[in-house]
């Protein structure tokens, strides 16, 4: 194929088939290709959410599990023991995770580059460290089991792959379509303006911070939106899925996909999670393989495979989602 | 009061660890702005590696240097092949990073196998003295004097040398410091050596005392960063404040607060951190 | 070790490839079976000694099964829930399994165990020993020929009273369901047999440094039983001795805290250490003998209780698959035939089912010592036939919750 043949339109068409693909193929493949999908999905959502933050605003944030864990908690607690319905843990995780995030991002959004990394990090530390030892609560590292698949009275269970499937594409749906309508909005805009300068946004009379502190807001109530999801998907919430190593493994993400384009990071998701499964199927030695993928994101394509993919059409504008 | 005694000890004494560990860390954040995930990577190779000295023959201190030294080529070689063209980009770091962490840590697996070890320390060095009720385990007064003679030494070389004024000046500002004919190439990788061989030597003293095995990278990692984030970067008076404060909280935290005892570690280190971005006695 | 695993998949698989549907077996293909293990992250090593378990029963015996080849197909559950539900997943629905064994963790049990129900696919707990899945919350597909956490606790918690005498003693135990269900039996028949347990301390999984609760441990009493699991097992007697414990208190434990896996790793500090367990690698016994034997010419250690549990696994399908004539793909028959398996030689003792679906066997009280410059759980006392149970009815056993953190509580701390 060379350069010319791909029209302007090419990415769109592209994404077209993907989606479409995504909505049609899997009743027709294994479940437990099904069960990637599904998980895939889930973590697309998750990655949107972070690309907010580093893609948008432009800041990389360390603890953004964090946000996974205070969804898939409020499932795991209210669920279990206090037997809630789809739409009230849906409700409170995600408020909680927005409320949350209102107010580290008190705190981390007081620093930039490495500072608001670290800060990130150890306010994602402490949400890790009541998941590990505020037993009574958490059940620590037992995790919490026996997590019911939601029933919003609907013909069809949710208990099966299928409709579970459809129900988590529909929700990546939405997700991708607020994020989309947010990122393209004029408070998008002025996110992006001052991702690349701030001193001017600030002349310019925007209140810097609090534009900040929005996108950071809806970043973490997303987040906890995909941990809700996680949390029905799994059955089961742990303190793993809030570890340091989740963290990073989302930035990876997203810096695979390429930031600031919201399908990207979506795509980057979807790679990993086939890439951890799939590989490990092969060989035990699939922790150097991904390793080196994190460095080969770095060193071969530091702006994504969006941002990979960009420079070969040149077709810049024509590319969806920003 | 004993118990105050020995947890106040423990707390000390685990700190001291912890200093030798973030206190590289703290060193190659500060100077290079790096946010080295592999930190935790480089203790537990500089444990393995000393492990294999004392196997081959080798007695405890020559295993504990050249598990440092060994460690120090590695920091240099990864510093040389990657990390150095991605000052200013922490993303990048991050993940160049935490690549090579799950790489060595996956090398270490298949080097080393799955088994837990622990390094055998010298007679002299094992028991306890006792003062009454009171146990003060040989091995955790020798930390606290490895951490002790460490600070001296990383202080008198920063303070009182020529090459640790060239290294406080990189820090400062690299353009400056190049403009005044400085090899700041030379000097980061320096910093870089030094960070990454007193990781290894925090993790080849650590293993005579916590083993060494599988899973101690990223289990010491949150550690390390927890210090540099409350000390503040790229100081080491910070380091050493920092890891006391982190050895006592955690220690203290356990014994009085077991249901909140990691809460109590980083909400105290939150707190600071919305008071003071930059940590204790970082400079921003 | 993990490649000799990989190559001896890959030379069954080729085997399968080019013996092609000529042959006999072939009728109905290989039995496979779908095993789970961690292979990587801080569990690699159990993981390592459960497929080598297996691995050495298989090539004992030709890989073969009740005449139908048998193909082994390991997945990596790194340890974690979410992991081994997802391998779970790809062995039944890619791989297309007729058995499941394996799996490390208590919690990962209890996570798999809906699963394996929801998919009706016979599956063995070798090692994940959870309490509940065979008592409160049995679940149908799952036979367990490894052991409940609290099953060799029960009979030493009245053995320590007895015949050590000791009558206070505080209990350290990593803070999980693993931690509370080994304590809590223990606790149970400890007091119940005139013992008082005066404190109970609870480190995390993964607490590096003992010192915080070392240091607070009531010097008054007359021992410590003590509950460590993996690397913990390898830094606890250390740091025992070195605050001065030792000399002072004896020290008792869970099997998993002188775990045989550790045992080559541990000083001198750890000699002198009690504890019970299903299985010693120093029972003398002519079948344990040659099993030790042969297990250290494949793999170079001694063998641990997962190697153990999962060797005599691959014997406990054998027996199963064979009574019904190979015939697994029937599903209720192999699960029926799995659930009356009785395995009288296994290198632990004889071994059997009770009616949840638990093995009644053996519990041996083991004492390190040196023998030879190396480690042993010397055998001192073995309780013939226990269930996970003990001397209890089940149905008045039952009426009691499960064993947590407070459960029994703390009547004397």
């Amino acid at each position: 194929m060379t350069r010319r043949a791909l029209a302007p339109g090419t990415p769109r068409i592209a994404i077209a088939i993907v989606f479409g693909l995504l909505a049609v193929s899997p009743p027709f493949v294994s479940s437990f290709l099904q069960a990637l999908l599904t998980q895939a999905v889930i973590y697309a959502i998750l990655a949107m959410s972070l690309d907010v933050v580093l893609g948008y605003i432009g800041l990389a944030s360390l603890g953004h599990a964090a946000y996974l864990g205070l969804g898939a908690y409020s499932v795991g607690i209210l669920a279990t023991r206090h037997g809630a319905g789809f739409w009230v843990t849906l409700t409170v995780g995600v408020l909680l995770a927005t409320a949350v995030a209102a107010v580290f991002g008190l705190v981390a959004l007081r620093a930039t580059g490495v500072y608001f990394l670290m800060i990130t990090l150890a306010l994602g530390m402490v949400v890790w460290g009541l998941a590990h030892r505020w037993v009574s609560l958490t059940q620590g590292d037992n995790g919490i089991s026996g997590v019911p698949r939601p029933d919003l009275g609907l013909p069809w269970s949710f208990a099966h792959a299928i409709p579970f499937y459809y129900l988590v594409f529909t929700a990546f749906l939405v997700a991708f379509g607020v994020l989309r309508g947010i990122v393209r909005s004029p408070f998008g805009a002025t996110l992006v303006g001052i991702r690349e300068s701030e001193s001017r946004m600030r002349t310019l009379g925007y209140h810097v911070w609090l534009h900040k502190y929005i996108g950071f807001i809806i970043a973490g109530g997303v987040g906890g939106f995909a941990g809700v999801l996680w949390a029905y998907d799994n059955g089961f919430v742990s303190p793993a899925d809030l570890e340091l190593s989740t963290s990073v493994e989302i930035l990876l993400m997203v810096a695979l996909g390429g930031r600031g384009t919201l399908l990207g990071p979506a795509l980057g998701a979807g790679l990993i999670v086939f890439l951890k499964n799939l590989v490990s199927v092969y060989t035990q030695r699939w922790l150097l393989i991904l390793g080196a993928v994190y460095i080969g994101t770095i060193v071969y394509a530091p702006e994504g495979i969006v941002g990979a993919l960009r420079q070969w059409t040149k077709g810049e504008r024509a590319w969806a989602g920003r | 009061m004993d118990f105050w005694i020995s947890q106040l000890f423990n707390g000390v004494s685990y700190g001291a660890l912890l200093f030798l560990l973030a206190g590289g860390l703290s060193l190659i954040f500060g100077m290079m702005r790096i946010v080295n995930m592999t930190h935790g990577s480089y203790y537990l190779l500089g444990g393995y590696v000393a492990l294999t000295v004392i196997w081959r023959g080798g007695n405890f201190v020559l295993a504990v240097l050249l598990g440092a030294l060994a460690i120090a080529a590695v920091g240099i070689g990864e510093w040389n092949a990657f990390l150095k063209r991605l000052s200013g980009q922490e993303l990048g770091q991050v993940l160049t990073t935490m690549g090579f962490a799950l790489i060595f840590q996956d090398l270490a697996l298949l080097i080393w196998g799955g088994d837990p070890y622990t390094i055998p320390v010298p007679a002299v060095l094992s028991g306890a003295y006792t003062v009454g009720q009171l146990y003060f385990p040989v091995y955790r007064i020798f930390i606290v004097a490895v951490a002790a003679l460490v600070a001296v030494v990383l202080w008198l070389v920063l303070e009182r040398t020529r090459i640790g004024a060239m290294m406080r000046a990189t820090v400062d500002d690299p353009e400056m410091a190049r403009g005044v004919g400085i090899n700041v190439y030379l000097i980061s990788m320096a910093v870089f050596a030094l960070g990454a061989t007193l990781a290894a030597l925090a993790g080849a003293v650590a293993g005579g005392f916590v083993g060494v095995y599988p899973g101690a990278d990223f289990e010491i990692l949150p550690y390390a960063f927890v210090v540099v984030i409350v000390g503040g970067m790229g100081s080491l008076k910070g380091a050493l404040i920092g890891s006391l404060m982190v050895g006592l909280l955690d220690n203290f935290g356990k014994a009085l607060f077991p249901e909140l005892s990691y809460f109590t570690l980083f909400a105290p280190m939150a707190a600071i951190l919305a008071v003071r971005p930059t940590g204790l006695f970082g400079r921003a | 070790m993990g490649g000799k695993v990989i190559g001896s998949i890959l030379a069954a698989l080729v085997l399968v490839a080019t013996w092609g549907p000529g042959a006999a077996w072939a009728q109905k293909g290989p039995i496979k079976i779908g095993f789970l293990a961690p292979m990587t992250g801080g569990a690699a090593q159990v993981g390592k000694d459960m497929v080598n378990g297996l691995t050495m029963w298989l090539e004992e015996h030709g890989h073969i099964i009740a005449g139908r080849k048998v193909e082994v197909i390991v997945e990596d559950t790194q340890g974690q829930p979410n992991v081994a539900l997802t391998k779970l997943r790809k062995l039944v629905e890619s791989d297309k399994v007729q058995v499941l064994a394996g799996g490390l963790f208590a919690h990962v049990g209890y996570a798999l165990a809906p699963k394996v129900d929801e998919y009706r696919i016979p599956m063995l707990y070798p090692v994940m020993a959870a309490d509940d899945l065979t008592q409160r919350k049995p679940a149908r597909w799952v036979v367990r020929t490894g052991w409940t956490s609290s099953q060799p606790s029960h009979p030493f918690g009245e053995w320590v009273v007895k015949t050590l005498g000791y009558k206070r003693v505080v209990t350290i135990g990593i803070d999980y369901a693993f931690g509370w269900e080994v304590v809590g039996g223990f606790q149970k028949t400890f007091e119940e047999a005139g013992g008082q347990i005066i404190q109970k301390l609870w480190p995390p999984l993964g607490t590096t440094d003992f010192a915080p609760y070392l240091s607070q441990v009531r010097r008054d009493a007359d021992a410590v039983f003590a509950l460590m699991v993996a690397a913990s097992s390898l830094r606890f007697p250390r740091q025992y001795a070195d605050a001065g414990l030792k000399a002072r208190l004896p020290l008792l434990g869970g099997g998993t805290t002188f775990d045989e896996f550790v045992l080559p790793s541990l000083g001198d500090e750890a000699i002198g250490g009690i504890s019970p367990l299903i299985y010693s690698a120093a029972i003398d016994t002519p079948v344990n003998r040659r099993f030790v034997k042969e297990y250290r010419a494949r793999y170079g250690k001694v063998p641990s209780y997962y190697s153990e549990s999962c060797y005599t696994t691959g014997q406990w399908i054998n027996d199963a698959a064979k009574s019904i004539g190979g015939d697994v793909e029937d599903r209720e028959k192999f699960l029926a035939a799995l659930r009356k398996v009785e395995v009288p030689d296994a290198p632990r003792g004889p071994v059997k089912l009770d009616a949840y679906g638990n093995p009644i066997q053996n519990i041996y009280v083991r004492k390190v010592e040196k023998k030879d410059g190396e480690l042993w759980n010397t055998v001192i006392q073995t309780f013939p036939a226990v269930s996970q149970f003990g001397k209890y009815k089940p149905e008045e056993f039952l009426k009691q919750p499960v064993y947590d953190r407070n459960f029994p509580p703390c009547k004397y701390c």
